[in-house]
Order: C-alpha cells, then sequence, then structure tokens
C-alpha cells in the first residue's frame, strides 16, 4: 500500500500511478455532485456549468449557509453512498473527462471497465466523518443550478483532504469487489454450520 | 442536563428544538465507549485508519462545535406519554413538528424532506407525515419521555425484510440477517448497529427493527433467548470480514439488537434496519410542570 499526494483537476497520468488500497490525499479543487445533479446532466441533457476536465466529483450535498446572491458558506458537508450513482459513471469519464470519483460506501462492479477504459479511480472516503471533512474544506468557491439545492454543483478549495483510498484503480481492481467476494465466501461457511 | 420552565406545549417544542440539534452533535457515551472498543479490536490496516479517522471525528465535532455527519436524517421520535401528562398527543405533535422546523431554520441544519413523487422540497425537514412519531401510552404516570433519532438515509437504505417461513426456523432468522448485511458492505456506513426485529406482522417486524436500533449500545434484550441471539449475530457477523466502511476489516458491526412480539403460527418475519457508526440519539424527560431534563444516554 502507497502513500500519495495528489492535486486536482489531475492528468490521466496521476492517476494511472494509483492502484486499488493506496491511500490518497488531496489538494486543489473539487467539484460537489449528487442524485439530482447527475440526472439533470445525463437524463435531461443539460450541460454541466462547470468544467470536469481531470475533475475530482465528489458525492455529497452540504450543509451550509447562504450569504448573498451565489454566495455560500460551510456549517458541515460530508460525503453521501456511492452506490446511488453507479450509472453514470461511463460517461462522466468518456464525455466530460473526470479523472476522480469519490464517495462513500464504494462504486458496484459495473464502474470497474469504465474506469479502466478512460483512466479513472474511485476514492473511499470514511463516511460520516463531516465535521472533519468540513475542516478540510477552504471554500465554497462557486455553485451552480442553485434551485436543486442542496443537491447543486458546488466547487470547494480543499486542503488535506482524506483520507481515501483508492477503491477502485484504473486497471480493472476493486477493493469492494475482493471484499464482497471473500465475504460471500465465508458467509457460505457461516451458513453451512448454523 | 439543565432545566428549562414554561408552558407545556412550548416546553415540548423547546425540547424537540434542543434535541435534533444535540443528537447531531454529541453522540452518546456508550456509542463513543464502542468506537473506542472496536478501535482497540480491529486489526486490519485500513479498518484502524478508519475507525481512528471515526474517533478523531467525534472529537472535532465537539471541538468546533459542529454535527458529526452533514446527513441531518429524517427526524424520528419516539414518545411515551403518561395517560396523566396535560399535553394530547395531536398537540404534541405539533410541538415535535414546530421544534423541527426551529431547530433546522436556526441553526442552519440542512433540509431532507422531499415529496416522495415530485422529488421537491417540502420545507424545514417537516412535511406530509413528517417527522415520523413513534407512541407509546403509560398508565398511572404523568410525564412524556421523548427520545430523538434523526435518522440517515445511508443506513436506512440497507433495509431488509423477509416472510420466512415457521420451517426456516431461527436458522432463517439468522441466515437472513447475515445475507443482509453483507450485501449492504460498506454502504450504511459500518460498523454500527444492526436492528432486527423478529416476530408480530410484516410492517410491526420493521417497527421493532427501527427501535431496536435506538436502544442504548450494546444494550441487552430483557428475554434471555432473545439476548442470546444478539450475542450469537453480533460474533458471526464479524466473521463476515466487511470491515470498518467495508473496506475489510474485524469489526462489521457494533452490536446487533433484536426485539420481538409474538406472531401468527404461520408467521416467521424477520425485519433489518441499519444504523451507522453516527448512531444519533438523545432525549428528554419532561414532567407535567414543563420542566424538563436532557439525557443523552437514554
Amino acid at each position: 500500500m502507497a502513500e500519495h499526494r495528489l492535486t486536482f483537476p489531475a492528468s490521466e497520468d496521476d492517476i494511472r500511478k494509483l492502484r486499488a488500497g493506496d491511500l490518497v490525499t488531496v489538494d486543489g479543487h473539487i467539484i460537489g455532485i449528487r442524485d439530482r445533479s447527475h440526472i439533470r446532466i445525463f437524463d435531461e441533457g443539460l450541460e454541466p456549468p462547470m468544467d470536469f476536465s481531470g475533475a475530482f466529483l465528489l458525492h455529497t450535498a452540504p450543509g451550509v449557509r447562504k450569504l448573498g446572491p451565489g454566495r455560500y458558506e460551510k456549517v458541515c458537508i460530508g460525503t453521501t453512498t456511492s452506490a446511488r450513482m453507479v450509472r453514470f459513471t461511463e460517461g462522466l469519464g468518456r464525455d466530460y473527462g473526470v479523472r476522480a470519483i469519490a464517495g462513500k460506501g464504494g462504486l458496484p462492479d459495473e464502474a470497474i471497465e469504465p474506469m479502466r477504459r478512460y483512466g479513472m479511480v474511485y476514492f473511499a472516503i470514511v463516511g460520516g466523518a463531516a465535521a472533519l471533512e468540513t475542516t478540510q474544506i477552504e471554500e465554497i468557491e462557486e455553485v451552480a443550478w442553485e434551485e436543486l439545492m442542496p443537491e447543486c454543483l458546488w466547487r470547494f478549495r480543499v486542503k488535506d483532504f482524506g483520507p481515501l483510498w483508492v477503491g477502485i484503480d484504473s486497471y480493472g481492481n476493486s477493493l469492494f469487489h475482493d471484499v464482497q467476494e471473500a465475504a460471500t465466501k465465508r458467509l457460505e461457511d457461516i451458513v453451512a454450520r448454523l | 442536563m439543565s432545566t428549562v420552565e414554561t408552558d407545556i406545549q412550548q416546553a415540548v417544542e423547546d425540547a424537540a428544538a434542543h434535541l435534533y440539534v444535540w443528537a447531531l452533535k454529541d453522540i452518546p457515551q456508550d456509542l463513543r465507549d464502542a468506537l473506542a472498543d472496536a478501535a482497540e479490536r480491529e486489526t486490519s490496516v485500513p479498518g484502524q485508519r478508519v475507525l481512528q479517522t471515526i474517533l478523531r471525528n467525534v472529537q472535532v465535532a465537539e471541538d468546533e462545535q459542529n454535527l458529526v455527519c452533514q446527513d441531518t436524517g429524517i427526524a424520528v421520535y419516539y414518545c411515551k406519554v403518561g395517560e396523566h401528562f396535560p399535553l394530547h398527543p395531536a398537540r404534541i405533535y405539533q410541538a415535535l413538528y414546530d421544534g423541527t422546523v426551529r431547530a433546522t431554520l436556526d441553526h442552519p441544519l440542512r433540509s431532507n424532506t422531499v415529496h416522495t413523487l415530485t422529488r421537491e422540497n417540502t420545507g424545514p425537514n417537516v412535511g406530509y407525515r413528517v417527522p415520523i412519531v413513534h407512541w407509546d401510552f403509560v398508565p398511572d404516570w404523568d410525564g412524556l419521555d421523548v427520545k430523538c433519532v434523526p435518522k440517515g438515509s445511508g443506513s436506512e437504505n440497507m433495509s431488509f425484510l423477509k416472510m420466512c417461513v415457521p420451517a426456516d426456523g431461527v436458522k432463517g432468522i439468522k441466515q437472513f440477517v447475515l445475507e443482509s448485511i453483507v450485501g449492504a458492505g460498506g454502504k450504511p456506513c459500518p460498523p454500527g448497529i444492526v436492528g432486527v426485529g423478529i416476530g408480530g406482522s410484516a410492517d410491526y417486524a420493521m417497527h421493532l427493527a427501527k427501535e431496536a436500533i435506538a436502544r442504548p449500545v450494546g444494550s441487552r434484550n430483557e428475554d434471555p433467548l432473545v439476548a442470546q441471539l444478539e450475542e450469537e449475530l453480533t460474533g458471526l457477523l464479524n466473521e463476515t470480514g466487511i470491515g470498518p466502511m467495508g473496506l475489510g476489516g474485524d469489526i462489521t458491526v457494533l452490536h446487533c439488537h433484536v426485539e420481538h412480539a409474538d406472531t401468527h403460527m404461520t408467521l416467521n418475519p424477520v425485519a433489518v434496519n441499519y444504523q451507522c457508526w453516527a448512531a444519533r440519539r438523545a432525549s428528554a424527560h419532561i414532567r407535567a410542570d414543563g420542566s424538563t431534563e436532557f439525557d443523552r444516554e437514554a
């Protein structure tokens, strides 16, 4: 298990250096996205008003305080369950050049192939650890699609964002697949002796 | 603990407003102990790092006076109403509703409640039939106990019901609980509390599963047979290797709590309701004169 520090937006070369199980800390800019903002892009066909190339997308719907038109300050920002949004993985890589998707709980196996093909990774964060995560977000720099509050698109500036585990790498490996496979096997043994 | 004296509906509203925010910020000691104990027992490298991050997060929430988790949940209250408590449950409901609104606007808290078909936000964590309130009535008493359990969606989405048949027996119950938790993997923010409801009817089994997650962490059912099942399931679930946040490890659950009801001779329902590691709950004991004692451990 290697440890890395990466700045986003990132290049394909940066991403190809990461292997499933590695630990990563992130600086730079990341974009918050969630169910409804994905649906707007892929099901309703609207172009996202933010640049996704090389981007780090975080599955989040932040708790914020409104300061003025389009201006918000953080209250509590954490991460939601990623699996609900797995069907958007391929489009994010193919059409928009996204490099990293981060959330909690893992992405199902259907994310493995698009991540290999387009040079993307899935980062697993510690779900529920929002108080800590909030301290790693320096500022909310931009908010788009405010009418979807809190499921808008958010641009955050972050420092020391993590710890993040490479849950799926760009070579077809998934930590979550491996854990699930091993657990299923153990389950068979447990059930056999019930 | 603190004491508030005011008129009775206002007292209940004040209690709800306080409980909702307090539950989100300051997790109970029994849960803190269970998480610290898990960190001592976990041997996998990622599992260990996850648990250390969780413990650090609980401390940061305390230092920064922030919420432990950003998911302010769906507002759930458990009420025990004494038969002589001087406020009708219809008014108690209104007070809980108003308290939820006030907490959400004043803090401010993220508003999560949407119309289930249009998905449009319905207001400050309230809506049609939200908050969700469960009622118990107690004879020969004039008090009111309110327990607030803001329930996060990551764990609530990992709820499962199976109508086992009598021939499936206790083995069928155990198997379904194990399959549910392995299937849930890292999604419900393990290691948390697995609530299991058995017996009753389909709806009542799920109600019991939810009641089970709201108990003090690691408490045991009064029925020794059920308590034995809790112990056994806790051990078996931790043999699955799902581990903290599903990254693999020894600690998949902090505890398994089981609640039961007698059932029909042809029924064998089993319901699973997961509660994430940030198992938030906070209680208030309200007396007939409106004075209130807050209690993090109930």
